[in-house]
C-alpha cells in the first residue's frame, strides 16, 4: 500500500452553509428586509396559501416572492396573476433545497430597496431543506390534514426548526383521522416555542392570524 | 438527491482544505457520519463517485465512513440511551423527555494525500 498523510479537517459539510446564511442575515438586517423562509410537501397548500396571505398584508408592506422549484414556472405565474406583487422562479437544478448562496443569487435578482417582506417559497421537501439554513429571518411550514397528525414525528427536524407551523386544509379534518391537539402536542414535543396556527386557504380562515403575526415580525426586524 | 447537494459541500471543502495545505491529489476523504443523520451512506457514495470522477484533485479518491453511535439523554432520571435502539422513550424511567445528544454528525474528519 501506498504510504499516505492525513490531513485533519473535522468540520461540519454544513459549515461553510451556516456562514453565508449567517451573513446573508446580516446584509439584511442592515438593508431593512425580513425574509420568510416557507417550507411543506409537496401539495400541501404553499402557494394558494401565500396568495392569501400577500393579498391581506400588500397593502401594508412591499413584498417580493421567490420561488424556488426543480422545474417550472407554474407557481411564479401564479403569484403574479393572483397578487399582482413581483414574482420570480429560481431553479435549483435538480436539487432538493435551496441554500444560503442560491438565497442570495434569487435576492440580487429582486429590487431589493423596494422589498420590506422577501418570501422564499423553498422546494417541496420536509428533509433537506431543514437541513440548508437559507439565510432567513424566520422559517414557517405548513402541514396539511390529509398528511396525517403523526409528521411532527416523522420529521423532527423540519418542526424544530421552524418559528410557525400552519396546520392547512382544516375543511376536511371530518373526513380524515386528523387530530389537532394530538399535532399540537407532537410539535411541542420537539419545538415548545413554535406557533401553531390551524388555517384553511381555500376558505381564507385562520389566514388572517398568519398574516398578523407576519406583520409583527417584519416591523420588528426593520426597526 | 439530499446526498448529491451534501457531496457537493464536501467537495468544495476538500478543495479549500487541499489548497490550504499546497495539495495537488487526494487519493481519501473520511466522513464521520452520525446514525441518524439523515445520511445514506451508500447513496452518499454514488453520488460522490460521479462527482468526485470530474474533478482532478479528486479523481478516483475513496470516500470513506466512520459510523457514530446515537445517544439521547433523558431530562427526568438524567441518563443516557442508545437512540436506534430506544427511540424517543427512556428505557430507564418511560419518560418521552428525552434530547438527542449526538449522532446527528455530517462532518469531513480528515483528507488522505499519497506520500510522494
Amino acid at each position: 500500500m501506498d504510504p499516505v498523510r492525513i490531513i485533519e479537517i473535522k468540520k461540519s459539510v454544513f459549515e461553510s452553509n451556516e456562514k453565508d446564511a449567517d451573513n446573508l442575515r446580516k446584509e439584511l438586517k442592515d438593508r431593512g428586509v425580513f425574509l420568510l423562509n416557507l417550507m411543506s410537501s409537496p401539495g400541501s397548500g404553499k402557494t394558494t396559501t401565500l396568495i392569501r396571505t400577500i393579498n391581506l398584508l400588500k397593502e401594508k408592506v412591499r413584498i417580493a416572492v421567490m420561488e424556488a422549484d426543480i422545474d417550472s414556472d407554474v407557481d411564479a405565474v401564479k403569484i403574479k396573476e393572483a397578487t399582482g406583487i413581483p414574482s420570480i422562479q429560481l431553479h435549483t437544478g435538480g436539487m432538493c433545497h435551496l441554500d444560503a448562496e442560491m438565497t442570495r443569487q434569487g435576492l440580487d435578482a429582486l429590487d431589493l430597496g423596494e422589498v420590506d417582506l422577501a418570501i422564499l417559497e423553498n422546494v417541496g421537501n420536509l428533509v433537506c431543506p431543514a437541513e440548508f439554513d437559507t439565510g432567513s429571518v424566520k422559517n414557517a411550514m405548513i402541514l396539511s390534514v390529509p398528511e396525517g397528525d403523526d409528521k411532527p414525528l416523522k420529521y423532527p427536524l423540519m418542526f424544530s426548526i421552524c418559528d410557525v407551523v400552519l396546520i392547512n386544509k382544516t375543511d376536511v379534518l371530518p373526513y380524515f383521522d386528523f387530530d389537532i391537539e394530538k399535532c399540537r402536542e407532537n410539535i411541542r414535543m420537539r419545538n415548545p416555542s413554535a406557533k401553531v396556527i390551524p388555517v384553511c386557504a381555500r376558505t381564507g380562515e385562520g389566514i388572517d392570524v398568519f398574516a398578523q403575526w407576519l406583520l409583527e415580525q417584519v416591523n420588528a426586524w426593520k426597526q | 438527491m439530499h446526498e448529491l447537494g451534501i457531496v457537493f459541500y464536501i467537495i468544495r471543502d476538500v478543495k479549500k482544505a487541499a489548497e490550504e495545505n499546497d495539495v495537488k491529489k487526494v487519493s481519501g476523504v473520511v466522513m464521520n457520519i452520525g446514525e441518524v443523520s439523515g445520511i445514506v451512506p451508500e447513496y452518499l457514495q454514488d453520488c460522490w463517485r460521479w462527482a468526485a470522477d470530474k474533478e482532478e484533485l479528486l479523481k478516483g479518491a475513496e470516500l470513506k465512513f466512520n459510523i457514530l453511535p446515537a445517544v439521547s439523554w433523558c431530562d427526568d432520571c438524567k441518563s443516557e440511551y442508545e437512540t436506534v435502539r430506544y427511540g424517543r422513550t427512556c428505557p430507564h424511567c418511560g419518560s418521552g423527555n428525552t434530547w438527542l445528544l449526538r449522532g446527528n454528525e455530517v462532518e469531513i474528519k480528515e483528507i488522505e494525500v499519497p506520500d510522494n
